[in-house]
């Protein structure tokens, strides 16, 4: 079956089977692999991405439910908030291995656009799904805190 | 890892490596490479090791300006490419935007561990900067000599003139160059055979504070490159069905409904299973869930983890099969002790669970050779595998060292599980287009290769002054290294992976034993970050907080009491110590409790602050203090404090991997629990000033934050935590 699917603002259409997720859609037919593939079952949040601009797992959302959203990508977000986040992410060093960050960072994003002064306690709710094996949490706290600094100033 | 062989890292022994290396250099397309070789194969004790290859070294200054360091440590996310950087950059008087790292292989004459001996290509046993430190600042600085002699005779002037910065070399009549536009000239120069590296007072990189990591910025936007990443013109995809127990084999399957998936290209049985390839991971998922396969279990593993460790704790209680250290006479010792104090520990067997689950590519091209890519942790080892799966010799094999997602230990496996499947599979279908082999989160959590369980069992005996005068650790568990190329490194029937941190606690007891029983059970382990530390500190530092409150003593005096033929250790102890502020009572509701470990030649020592909120543990705020001797990257090493704290921390509290029957209960996050960021505590970082040869930070943080938090708890309620993980004793 053909599918269209609006991601980073272009439209991609795809001919494969209605259950395929999103997210194997992305990285095996369409090539965008930035978002990556943690445990298939929404548990670790690696495979965040932004689906009408919220964080959504893309292991768990089949392309026929796809269909007519717009979808970003950790390659295409864009704004002052994610280029604040991925500047701060750089200048803390958050990342270890850097496996789950692009899904961190489109939580970070996600988090600051709605709550641009989240407390410790709003970050650990809204990131609680994204799983850092290296537990880069502190950072990852850090980096949120700073990025709003920097996005008030 | 390889610990027998870390033991007995020494300054000394570094010393002594540096000189058997002579320098090398070659020209190559435009450009200066230079590499190090042994002298000869007998001066670093390699033996068979293929000749110098003047194509693979350790640097390469293209005609663009752009520096490449080729890496011999694998970068798990630890940040050994930055640490090795840091040594080249240092040395070279390179600019920070010119350089690359890239992952080398296929030479161990030019890449073997020399903390290792020399013989092998390896990351592990937190040796990345030990066996680096010498290497890559020769390297460095040969390549300097060169490019300034280059310089030199291009403008007619004395190399002493010459000054190297920012990339470029400089002379006061105002001539300057760059790197690059002398990098051809460069490699015709003579090769210094003896450089001379900075002095510490000289360095500008190696220390430096406000340094960050380079490869920081690509992991924010999602371009770095992971093995789950590479596309090969015509790959396939595969997944691999295993047995679901350790040991069982493919008795018969039948292929028809999956070859009827879309996408679906093959179903084949290869030696660990049965794979089900495609076009895309979609459809060999689908495929193998079609598969009919009976498995033959005569040879598997039956046994569930209740029953394994009921069998240790009877074990754990008879004498042990044989000694790790034995001074003075405990058993007398004991008997005249004015009070004896006994207690068993006890540790579940823990998954790597990396985010990455593992994976390798395979292709052979047409001339016969043949390409792995893949976290490749032990490469030589790996070529050898792969060669022998494909029927070709080990020189026509080229390994790509990827970075990876995580590994924790997972990627340095003796029989090299899933490289040798991606071979296995691309042999199977002919060769006939590339092969990524990729497990699902379920196939990584069930494929075994676990940090084995373990029973401890503690006596101890105090004296009418409530000294401790006698101390008694029997370890129960599986031996990570029997059966693997690793084997060697059982001596006189000890298996130093599974004593390391308890054989050589530097406490000061006069009658000490400690014994090692290894059970035959057929559940594959491995090393897991800080392998044997990972539960000989636990049970140490919990033990001794025992001892500590039935002498009536304070746990910091009590140890430091202990300490005094061990100033290193004290001066990390002190350090947490005195920055947790243990002198002073804790917040109302906070309560504090601290371990020290030397795990890999670093000493660590953590003070974790918890309170207990509706009877469970929170662990608020930690201060680690470390000594890793030369701190090269302050910021890598506090980072590497902090995530080694959290994965520490995440174990103890609720990671914990069962067997019913043989098969392994847990298959993903849902069930096998690391820790959040919610339950993650503030953590600040001490770092122990010190001019010794650097030793590794990638394992040691991990340790000691479970014990600290253990003793921290026994110090809210005089509850003792000796069964983990926590989350058991507290219904969670």
């Amino acid at each position: 079956m053909a599918f269209k699917l609006d991601i980073n603002g272009e439209v991609h259409t795809l001919d494969v089977d209605a259950d395929m997720p999103l997210l194997w859609a992305m990285r095996d037919v369409i090539g965008l692999t930035g978002t990556k593939f943690g445990c298939g079952l929404a548990q670790c949040g690696a495979c965040t991405v932004h689906v009408d601009g919220v964080p959504t797992r893309s292991c768990q959302l089949p392309v026929s439910d796809a269909e007519g959203a717009a979808i970003t990508t950790i390659e295409g977000v864009t704004g002052k908030v994610a280029e604040t986040v991925q500047k701060v992410w750089a200048d803390l060093d958050v990342p270890q291995c850097g496996y789950c960050q692009s899904g961190q960072v489109m939580a970070a994003v996600a988090l600051l656009r709605e709550n641009p002064k989240p407390t410790d306690e709003d970050i650990n709710g809204a990131l609680w799904g994204n799983l850092c094996r290296c537990a880069t949490y502190h950072r990852i706290r850090a980096g949120i805190h700073e990025a709003a600094k920097r996005l008030e100033a | 890892m390889l610990n027998k062989v870390i033991a007995s890292l020494d300054p000394a022994s570094l010393e002594s490596s540096r000189r058997g290396f002579l320098l090398g250099s070659a020209a190559v397309a435009g450009g200066l490479l230079v590499g190090l070789r042994p002298a000869s194969a007998e001066a670093t004790g390699q033996t068979g090791a293929a000749a110098a290859n003047p194509l693979t070294g350790y640097l390469h200054i293209a005609p663009d300006n752009k520096v490449t360091i080729l890496s011999s440590q694998f970068d798990m996310g630890q940040g050994p490419y930055h640490g090795l950087a840091t040594l080249v950059v240092e040395e070279l008087g390179a600019d920070w935007s010119q350089i690359d790292v890239k992952g080398a292989a296929g030479n161990s004459n030019l890449y073997g561990n020399i903390v290792w001996g020399g013989a092998i290509q390896g990351t592990g046993g937190s040796t990345s900067m030990a066996t680096s430190f010498d290497r890559y600042r020769q390297a460095g600085a040969a390549a300097r000599e060169m490019l300034v002699a280059a310089a030199a005779e291009t403008w007619g002037v004395p190399a002493s003139e010459i000054t190297v910065g920012g990339g470029k070399m400089a002379h006061g009549s105002g001539k300057s160059a760059t790197f690059g536009q002398l990098a051809e000239l460069a490699a015709t120069m003579p090769v210094p055979q003896d450089v001379t590296v900075k002095k510490p007072s000289q360095w500008t990189e190696i220390g430096n504070e406000k340094l960050r990591r380079f490869d920081s910025a690509p992991k924010a936007k999602g371009t770095h490159p992971f093995t789950i990443d590479l596309k090969l013109d015509g790959m396939l995809t595969a997944v691999v069905a295993h047995p679901p127990k350790f040991g069982a084999r493919v008795k018969s399957f039948d292929g028809t409904e999956a070859l009827k998936v879309r996408g679906v290209t093959d179903v084949v049985e290869i030696p660990r299973g049965l794979a089900v390839v495609a076009d895309n991971m979609w459809a060999a998922i689908k495929g193998r869930q079609a598969l009919t396969v009976e498995w033959d279990e005569s040879g598997a593993e039956t046994r569930g983890s209740k029953e394994i460790l009921a069998a240790y704790r009877a074990k754990a209680g008879q004498p042990p099969q044989a000694n790790a250290r034995k001074e003075g006479d405990s058993a007398a010792a004991m008997a005249s002790a004015a009070k004896t104090i006994e207690a068993t520990y006890e540790f579940p067997y823990l998954a790597h669970a990396a985010m990455e689950p593992l994976n390798a590519v395979a292709r052979r091209n047409a001339d016969g050779t043949l390409e792995v890519w893949g976290g490749h942790q032990i490469p030589d080892i790996y070529q050898g595998i792969s060669a022998s799966i494909a029927g070709i010799k080990p020189e026509q094999v080229t390994m790509h060292v990827m970075k990876t997602g995580g590994g924790f230990g997972r990627r340095a496996v003796g029989d090299g599980d899933v490289i040798a499947e991606a071979v296995s599979v691309a042999k199977a279908i002919g060769f006939r287009a590339p092969v990524k082999v990729q497990w699902t989160r379920e196939d990584d959590m069930r494929g075994g290769r676990y940090r084995p369980a373990y029973v401890h069992h503690f006596k101890a005996g105090l004296d009418a002054e409530g000294k401790l005068v006698a101390w008694e650790n029997h370890i129960v568990g599986q031996s990570i290294v029997q059966g693997t190329p690793f084997e060697g490194l059982i001596q006189n029937g000890v298996d130093g992976t599974s004593v390391e941190g308890a054989s050589n606690i530097p406490y000061n007891i006069p009658n000490i034993s400690v014994g090692l029983t290894t059970t035959d059970v057929r559940v594959p382990v491995l090393w897991w970050r800080a392998v044997g530390s990972t539960h000989t500190a636990y049970a140490v530092e919990s033990f001794l907080d025992e001892v500590a409150a039935e002498a009536g003593r304070d746990p910091y005096g009590f140890r430091m009491a202990l300490l005094k033929d061990h100033p290193r250790h004290a001066a990390v102890l002190r350090l947490a110590a005195e920055k947790a502020g243990w002198d002073t009572p804790a917040p109302k509701g906070r309560f504090r409790g601290l371990a020290l470990h030397e795990s890999f030649s670093s000493v660590v020592a953590h003070v974790a602050e918890i309170s207990m909120e509706n009877g469970l543990p929170k662990v608020h705020k930690v201060t680690v203090a470390v000594d890793c001797g030369i701190a090269i990257n302050p910021d890598t090493i506090r980072a590497q404090m902090e995530g080694g704290t959290g994965f520490g921390l995440g174990s103890i509290l609720a990671e914990e991997l069962t067997l019913v029957k043989g098969e392994v209960e847990q298959g993903n996050y849902d069930t096998y629990t690391p820790l959040r960021i919610d339950a993650m505590p503030h953590v600040e970082v001490h770092i122990v000033p010190s001019t010794n040869k650097p030793t590794g930070v990638g394992e040691p943080g991990v340790p000691s934050i479970g014990p600290a938090v253990a003793n921290a708890i026994a110090a809210a309620g005089g509850r003792r935590i000796r069964v983990l993980p926590m989350s058991k004793a507290f219904g969670a």
